[in-house]
Parts: C-alpha cells; structure tokens; sequence
C-alpha cells in the first residue's frame, strides 16, 4: 500500500531539483507542523536527534485512547530539506485514513517513509529519516504514562 | 543569466565576462589549429597561447616560462604538491599546510603520507588564521614545501603571505619552497608574486570570470618539478595534452581585465558587504559571524543562523532566486559540516546553521536589499518549524 512509481531525481538538468516534486512539496509546504505547544495537550512526546548532528525532531500526538489509535500528529524540526519533508510525511502517514495503529506506527520503517516521498538521493537515506523514531518514542511515551 | 536570479555564490565560480568569450570564440571556430603543428594554422594557436602567456606573467611579475597552463585551479595545486614534493625529496621529506586549505591541497598531503613524506597541518585560531610562531616552531631543515592560501574559500579570511614567505626566505635559503593558492584572492588583492615572494603561486580561471576547466601555476624556474601528466610534452614537459588555446586566452584576458578592476572593485565590494552584513546583524537575531571580520576578503560573509539549518535555507532562498551556499553537513558528500568551520572553532550545531554569501562584480546595494526581505522570509519560516528555539 505504500508503493508509489519512484520519481527519477535529477540535479543536473538544472529545471530538475536535488529531491523528488513529493520531498519538495512537503519541504515548501509542510504539514501538521506545531508552532507552538504551550497550549497543546499532547498525549505522548518524542524527540530524537542532536543539534550537533544537524538533526533534531519533536514530534507531539494525541491519540484515540479507545480505538488505540493516532489522532492527530504535530511536529517541529531543525534540519535539512529532506528532514524536514520526512517529518512532514511522516506526520500525514500517521494520520491518514483514521489515524495509524499503535503497533503499526511502533513498527513504521524509514523505508516507508522514503518511499511516499517517492526516494531521496542516496546520501540523504539514512541520515535525514528521523520521523518513525521520534514518532516511535511518541507512542512509547504515551504508553508508558497509560500504564501508570 | 536568469534576470530573477540573485548571484551571491561567487567564491563557488563567477560569470563569464563577455569580453573574455569574445576573446575565446575565434578558438572555438576557425583557429582550430594543433599548437603544436608546424603549419600557419597550427603556428597562430601556438602564438596565442604564447601571448597569454606572457600578459598572465606580466600581470603577476613572473617570467613566460615560470607559468604552467593546467585543467584547474585544482590540477595546479595538485601539481604545486606532488610535483615539488616528489621532485625535491632527496632535500627532505616535511611538507607544512594550514589545516584550512583547499581539499585539492589536503588530499595530495593525506596521499603523499603514504608515499613517507611527512605533514604538520598547522592550526589556526579562532579568526582562521595562521600563527606565524606555530609555523617558525613547525620549520625543520628537512622541511622542503610550504603551502599556505592566500584567503580562505569559505570565511575570507587573508592569511599573512608576505609575512610567512620573508619568515621562510630570512636565510636566503631555496627551502623550502614557499607555495600559494591565490584562486580566492585574485578578484581584490595583489598577486604580484614579487611582492608577495611566494615561489609557487595557483590560480584559476573560474573565479575571475574567465572560463572553467583552466587555471595555471606560476612557479619560480629556479625550481624543478615532477609532471603529473606526460606524454606529448607540452607546456616544456610538465603538463602533457593538446592545448585549449580558447580557454587559455579566455583566461589571459579574464585576468586582465580582473587586474584593471582591482582598484576600484575591491573599497566597492567592502562597503557593500559592510552594508548588508550591518543589516543580516540587525535585522536577523542570533547570528554569528564565522572567521576574522576584518583580515578578510572584502565580498566574503559567512555567518550562522542559530536554529535554521543551511541546506533547507539555502534551498529556500534558491527557490526566491537567491544562490549562496552553506557549510551544513547535509550538503556536502560525507556528511560531515565544514572542517573550515570546525577547525576554527565554530560549534558542530552551529556549523550546520551556515551560510555563505559571497557578493561580485555584478552585485549591487539593490541585490542585497532584495535578499535581505528574502532572507528575513526564509529565516522566519524556518526558525516556525524549527525545534531549536532562539530567544
């Protein structure tokens, strides 16, 4: 359900942009971003990343207690183009279609992630993904007060 | 050129004069000819290249035959190092370099280290410049090359060249051999090599608005050097290939014109720099400046953005048709931020927050007004969705 035709990436053509048009749309045009969470009542919280590592995610959600599921999905980042689109993406994909699972989104893989936004350039993979880390840590932190 | 476009990237390479197209296309067309053919078609390619030859020497206070024609700015430091290095090893085997050059300076030593030379990369301070008591401290009579820059691609700053080479040269000793990469430097400062008293000397085309692909060492003839490149033997042995006579006289007349301009462009770049870096400081908060503010290349600005990440900056500002660039870790092929900017001491978190502007020629107050409301934008939009907060 996640594959979409990978987009051919192209820099050199000079109309063409080092990111996929997906990664540019959700770099121009973020979504579920949260400017400000003073007054958000966030059920769980996740950060991941350093600012020495030029890469730092917060990611906030309010989940369906009942149907154990993600309700809404907010975030913040400090990173490059391709981190701040996976944050963006990964933000829709929790949200979508009624909201993700817990188990699903604990088991969600940056390849998934990647491929929604149809690839990023090779050297980007592994560094820029932060969102299923940070989303994973959210769910945990939510989880964890539950059990209390 | 794109109208829309706001060139600030002009360390990275500059435009093409059109006077130096001018002076490249009869190359391109009907002056084919072999520089080494014996026949009038061949023999007027051969002239050409002569001349440029001798105006490029004049320019820098050399003689015709101290210069050799490479592929690069690149390629001559390439040469500047292997060559003299291997050339003058029964002399010894100490290179000394600053720790700030150019990767095309770098990577030779890291290779000529396996090859057993031994190199002290001299560290700089927190300003980007070399300690001239690091540097007599680091001299040892095996010490056969020296290769420090003129001024820095990334923070401007100017190193103190005349100073290191009457430190190198009180003796009147030959060794060692002073060498300079001056590609940055051209545009505003002296590159008279007299003056200067460097023995080796890099320049390249592409920063001075001449053409890519060309740029030449000068190196004093009382010097031997080690090809790279052998085969047909031309330039005197020590860089083999038919020549580009097109780009050699493109650059010829690049670095004539440069010469002409220096006057003036140099107190004119200063002021409008001074302009708008004033304005980034007042305008933006929490920006530092990256290298000495004054012992630097008057278009230089390098500066971190607390919060806001280069890459994602840099493509915001290209999407307004502003080009600068960044020492951001994301934008280079390994992934680590700029070792200019660590070397000097610039935090890891704030490395990533760099950005580049380096103005030219063609610059003007209205370029940097313009980018000021976009950057503002940008910036604004960033530091939003940023996770790093400035107060």
């Amino acid at each position: 359900m996640f594959l979409r035709k990978k987009k051919k990436t192209c820099a050199a053509d000079g109309e063409g942009w080092t990111y996929s048009e997906m990664v540019k749309d959700h770099f121009f045009s973020p979504r579920n971003i949260l400017f400000d969470e003073t007054d958000y009542d966030a059920d769980g919280m996740g950060t991941v990343g350093s600012p020495e590592c030029g890469d730092v995610m917060v990611v906030w959600i309010k989940v369906d207690k009942d149907a154990r599921r993600i309700k809404e999905c907010k975030w913040r980042t400090f990173g490059c183009a391709s981190a701040i689109a996976s944050a963006s993406m990964m933000s829709v994909m929790a949200t979508e279609n009624g909201g993700m699972d817990f188990n699903t989104a604990q088991r969600l893989k940056p390849e998934q992630i990647v491929e929604r936004l149809g690839g990023l350039p090779d050297i980007k993979y592994h560094c820029s993904v932060l969102g299923h880390e940070a989303l994973r840590e959210a769910v945990l932190d939510y989880l964890e007060h539950e059990s209390k | 050129m794109d109208k829309r476009q706001i060139y600030l990237d002009n360390a990275s390479t500059t435009p093409i004069d059109p006077a130096v197209l001018t002076a490249m296309l009869p190359y391109l067309k009907e002056g084919y000819g072999n520089p080494s053919s014996l026949y009038g078609l061949g023999r007027s390619s051969k002239y050409a290249i002569e001349q440029s030859r001798q105006k490029i020497a004049e320019i820098i206070g050399a003689d015709r035959e101290e210069i050799v024609f490479t592929g690069s700015g690149t390629e001559a430091d390439n040469l500047a190092l292997f060559g003299l290095a291997r050339a003058h090893k029964e002399k010894g085997r100490h290179i000394i370099v600053s720790t700030i050059e150019h990767k095309a300076i770098l990577e030779p030593c890291k290779r000529l280290e396996k090859e057993g030379f031994e190199v002290t990369y001299l560290a700089v301070d927190k300003k980007g410049l070399v300690s001239l008591e690091e540097l007599r401290a680091s001299l040892r009579p095996d010490t056969i090359l020296v290769s420090i820059m003129y001024a820095n691609n990334e923070i401007g700053t100017i190193e103190p060249i005349k100073k290191i080479a009457q430190l190198l040269k009180k003796d009147g000793s030959i060794y060692p051999i002073f060498h300079s990469d001056a590609c940055q430097a051209a545009n505003t400062q002296s590159i008279d090599v007299k003056e200067l008293g460097v023995d080796a000397l890099t320049l390249s085309s592409s920063k001075i608005y001449g053409p890519k692909g060309i740029g030449f060492l000068y190196l004093n003839k009382k010097y031997a050097i080690e090809p790279m490149i052998v085969g047909g033997g031309q330039e005197r042995g020590l860089r083999s290939g038919t020549e580009n006579v097109a780009l050699i006289a493109g650059m010829a007349k690049a670095l004539e014109i440069t010469e002409k301009k220096k006057k003036l462009e140099g107190p004119r770049l200063l002021q409008l720099r001074d302009y708008f870096l004033a304005r980034i400081k007042k305008e933006i908060k929490s920006v530092s400046i990256n290298g000495d503010t004054k012992v630097r290349l008057p278009n230089n600005i390098n500066i971190s953005i607390k919060g806001v990440e280069g890459e994602a900056l840099v493509l915001l500002l290209d999407e307004q048709g502003v080009c600068c660039s960044t020492g951001s870790a994301c934008s280079s092929m390994d992934l680590t931020p700029s070792y200019v900017l660590t070397s000097i001491g610039v935090p890891l978190e704030l490395a990533h927050c760099s950005v580049r502007f380096t103005l030219g020629r063609h610059t003007t107050k209205k370029d940097t007004d313009k980018t000021m409301k976009i950057l503002i934008k940008a910036v604004e939009t960033l530091r939003k969705i940023s996770s790093i907060k400035c107060s």
